[in-house]
């Protein structure tokens, strides 16, 4: 088989991989639409020929929640976009939305076959082109649903994981309704992954499907303050499923934080995205204007935070990090858009200080040059000062994106909930039960900060096992 | 939507009450914990105090000072329109023991703020003297309603026109001096509660304030609200509003509640000439 498959291997990988148009690097950092956009029918078809459809496709392996890539794929090969986006949705809800943010370099196409000679099948560019092809040209037919069960699901959050849960298990036939403490249904991919990268009108298109299923939304309501675990069980709630995210900011906890121009980058990007501060005042909410702006740390939410910095007309956007390149979490993609877009990279520099003027507004910062020094617990070397390398940058904006932690206003008022030493919900791996009874978690407040398709195939596994319990027993 | 219910203008029109419908937030209001309001969909969540609840009819209320765009746009709402969005309710209630005396120092439309506290406090049993303030005798709130809170109202206008002529450290000092006073509230501007403060620190009494930081989603998510307190960084919305005032640092406060204020105006104007 290995020889026969090297062959085919020759034959199809002369086609070199599609790349997807993209918006112009100089007049994207000028506006908030999307920057890829998307393949046509041609061209996805074109990438899909490229599969070698492996009868042991390593890229599933590589995939949380385990799509039939290979399946999937050749269905675009024929053209058939329905069957592709039906083959998608049996492992995952959300296709248009992992499409454009799942980190595939690190997953599916990880392991393409493809990948070890040249360049692996763009899968994720496919999974987006099926799910916008059906979101534009599908008969929206909502899929069957089973008669009704006469059972309650409450589902706290709407972030990916809750809303994996609300329509898995509104399919199953049980009444659901999912709780939301802003004012807009979607979770970080709303409030945080912005517009250029994730647009809204996705993420309501998904509310809306789920809507028009059945399920209710209702937004403006603390779990925890309005209403507690225990009181929607009495309201005839059967089962509750937690998927309220990691939602609690880190700070650098160095002197001058507290001046005004620093904020989280929960802050920063809630103001710019879910708040549209981008289109004051237009709308209400204002959002300083930086112009030498500092990002601190290297994540996904990092560059969202830089690249919207620059959107907003910043002269220089600096990510500050204080390993190595070869550290920086973010998606390759996403570094890669930040970097044509002239967004500055200070590696191996950790800021010590924040400096502020009479009013209180912060106006530049000291560094430290840093090196890297022995391998710490997370096996990556640790960075050390390099003494006497302090240095001041200009600075009017900053923004820390160094992590987030467990938000403690829902788990502090239950406390049968069991936590771990961070804060995170304890539940089991395989079910989603925490130790409360008939109380399922996933997604971010179980794992920490992590990626929406985790969030959703944590989802996934809990609806399963919710679907169980409400049909079997606990 | 939440519909309001009833509008009330107070203090010639630059303070309004809304009575809105929202019974799930009625049904859990502590006194001291407060709602975020969005108006619209291009609004702007704007925190304000529960100055009352009554969780048979469902009702919360607002009493707030026009200040801005924000609070400008509420005060166009009419009896039978709405909030498109209010949540809460949050914040931790204040702890209301009893004490002794004490007395709770309002000042503007922290009159609002404080009288639920101050009802409070008296119900609890504690002996409650309100010292309320505002500049002239038209801008004064909520008289009637802080008499019947308190055992011993006493009131003082900036300008003379009315009660006892100066500021409310002034009677705050007389009455700390009277007094075997236990527990000082102090909730108003900026200025007024580091006053008030400042004098207590002096005299030795517990003092707490209510911390009026600017807010986003008023659940612990963003850090925008932050205040040094003990020289610790705390959210105001969830480690607060009230804090121990001899450990706030208030001139970061006033700092912070001006990040915006050339956009604030900008915007504040442009809706004047919109309407
Ligand atoms: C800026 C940014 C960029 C990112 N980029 C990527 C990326 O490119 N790729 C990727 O895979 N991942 C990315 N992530 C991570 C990913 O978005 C998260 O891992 C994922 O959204 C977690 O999903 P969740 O459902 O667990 O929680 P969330 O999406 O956080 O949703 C939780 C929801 O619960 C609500 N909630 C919280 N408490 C309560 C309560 N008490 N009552 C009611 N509701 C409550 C919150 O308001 C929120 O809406 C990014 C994250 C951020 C912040
Ligand atoms: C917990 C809390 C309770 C409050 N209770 C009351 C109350 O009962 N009655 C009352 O009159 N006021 C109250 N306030 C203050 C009220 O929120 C502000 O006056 C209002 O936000 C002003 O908005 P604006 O657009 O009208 O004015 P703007 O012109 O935008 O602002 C005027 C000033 O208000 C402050 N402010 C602006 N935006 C916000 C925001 N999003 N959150 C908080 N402050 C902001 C700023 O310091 C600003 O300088 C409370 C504030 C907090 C934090
Ligand atoms: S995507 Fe890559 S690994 Fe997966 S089936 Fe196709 S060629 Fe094989
Ligand atoms: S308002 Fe966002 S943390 Fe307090």
């Amino acid at each position: 088989m290995g020889d026969k498959q090297e062959k085919k291997e020759k034959k199809k990988d002369k086609l070199p991989r599609q790349v997807m148009p993209e918006q112009k690097a100089d007049v994207r950092r000028h506006n908030f639409d999307e920057v890829p956009l998307g393949f046509t029918e041609q061209l996805a078809m074109q990438e899909a020929s490229r599969c070698l459809q492996c009868k042991k496709p390593a890229c599933v392996d590589g995939c949380p929640v385990e799509i039939d890539i290979p399946g999937f794929i050749k269905y675009i090969q024929e053209g058939d976009f329905t069957r592709a986006i039906r083959h998608i949705w049996q492992k995952n809800s959300l296709p248009a939305i992992c499409g454009r943010v799942c980190p595939q370099e690190d997953q599916c196409e990880g392991l393409c076959i493809l990948g070890k000679k040249g360049e692996p099948v763009a899968i994720g560019h496919l999974e987006r082109f099926a799910a916008d092809h059906e979101r534009h040209y599908g008969t929206g037919q909502l899929p069957p649903q089973a008669k009704a069960t006469g059972k309650r699901v409450a589902v706290v959050g709407s972030g990916p994981s809750g809303l994996t849960v609300a329509g898995d298990l509104i399919q199953k036939g049980h009444e659901v309704t999912v709780f939301e403490v802003f004012h807009k249904g979607g979770g970080v991919l709303v409030y945080g992954i912005p517009e250029f990268r994730l647009p809204k009108e996705i993420v309501a298109q998904e509310l809306n499907f789920l809507e028009r299923l059945g399920v209710k939304i209702q937004c403006n309501e603390v779990i925890g303050k309005t209403t507690s675990l225990d009181e929607l069980f009495e309201e005839g709630y059967d089962a509750i499923y937690l998927g309220v995210g990691a939602g609690l900011p880190r700070f650098l906890n160095i002197p001058g934080e507290n001046l005004v121009g620093i904020y989280s980058a929960n802050e920063y990007l809630t103001r710019a995205n879910l708040m549209k501060a981008y289109r004051f005042p237009e709308y209400d909410t204002p959002l300083v204007k930086g112009r030498d702006v500092a990002v601190f740390g290297a994540g996904n939410v990092a560059m969202d935070s830089a690249r919207t910095a620059m959107r907003m007309g910043a002269d220089n956007v600096r990510i500050i990090y204080r390993r190595s390149r070869d550290e920086m979490p973010a998606r390759q993609a996403e570094i890669h858009h930040a970097e044509e877009e002239g967004i500055q990279f200070y590696l191996l520099t950790a800021p010590t200080k924040f400096i502020g003027n009479e009013q209180g507004r912060v106006t530049g910062m000291e560094c430290l040059q840093m090196e890297l020094g022995e391998p710490d617990d997370s096996g990556r070397r640790r960075p050390v000062p390099v003494k006497g390398s302090e240095f001041e940058l200009d600075c009017d904006l900053a923004v820390i994106a160094v992590g987030a932690g467990a938000n403690p206003l829902l788990t502090q008022s239950t406390p049968e909930l069991q936590l771990n030493k961070w804060g995170y919900v304890i539940a089991d791996e395989k079910s989603g039960k925490t130790t409360k009874k008939r109380v399922w978690a996933g997604g971010d407040i179980v794992t920490g900060a992590a990626t929406v398709i985790l969030a959703a195939g944590a989802g996934r596994i809990a609806s399963n096992s919710i679907h169980d319990y409400l049909s079997v027993g606990w | 939507m939440f519909e309001i219910v009833k509008r009330k203008e107070m203090a010639q029109g630059t303070v309004v009450l809304n009575e809105i419908k929202a019974p799930k937030i009625a049904a859990k209001a502590k006194p001291g914990q407060f709602v975020i309001l969005k108006a619209t969909e291009t609004g702007e969540r704007i925190p304000l105090t529960m100055a009352y609840t009554n969780p048979e009819t469902g009702i919360i209320a607002t009493i707030y000072q026009v200040v801005g765009k924000s609070t400008a746009l509420f005060s166009t709402l009419k009896e039978g329109e709405g909030y498109q969005d209010v949540i809460g309710p949050l914040g931790k209630a204040m702890d209301i023991e009893k004490l002794g005396t004490v007395v709770c120092v309002g000042g503007g439309t922290g009159v609002a703020v404080m009288h639920p506290i101050t009802k409070a406090m008296k119900e609890a049993g504690n002996h409650v003297i309100a010292i309320i303030g505002a500049r002239n005798k038209d801008l004064l709130i909520l008289e009637e309603e802080m008499k019947a809170a308190s055992h011993d109202l006493r009131v003082c206008t900036d300008d003379g026109s009315y009660g006892h002529h100066g500021f409310v450290t002034d009677v705050l000092k007389q009455t700390l001096e009277a007094e075997d006073v236990k527990l000082v509230v102090g909730i108003g501007p900026v200025p007024m509660m580091k006053f008030v403060t400042k004098m207590t620190r002096e005299y030795n009494v517990k003092t707490l304030v209510s911390l009026n930081s600017i807010m986003v989603d008023g659940t612990g998510m963003c850090g925008c609200c932050r205040v040094s307190v003990g020289g610790e960084t705390r959210f105001a919305c969830v480690d607060g509003p009230e804090f121990d005032g001899h450990l706030v640092d208030f001139d970061e406060l006033s700092k912070r509640l001006q990040a915006y204020t050339d956009m604030e105006q900008e915007s504040y104007e442009k809706f004047k000439c919109e309407t």
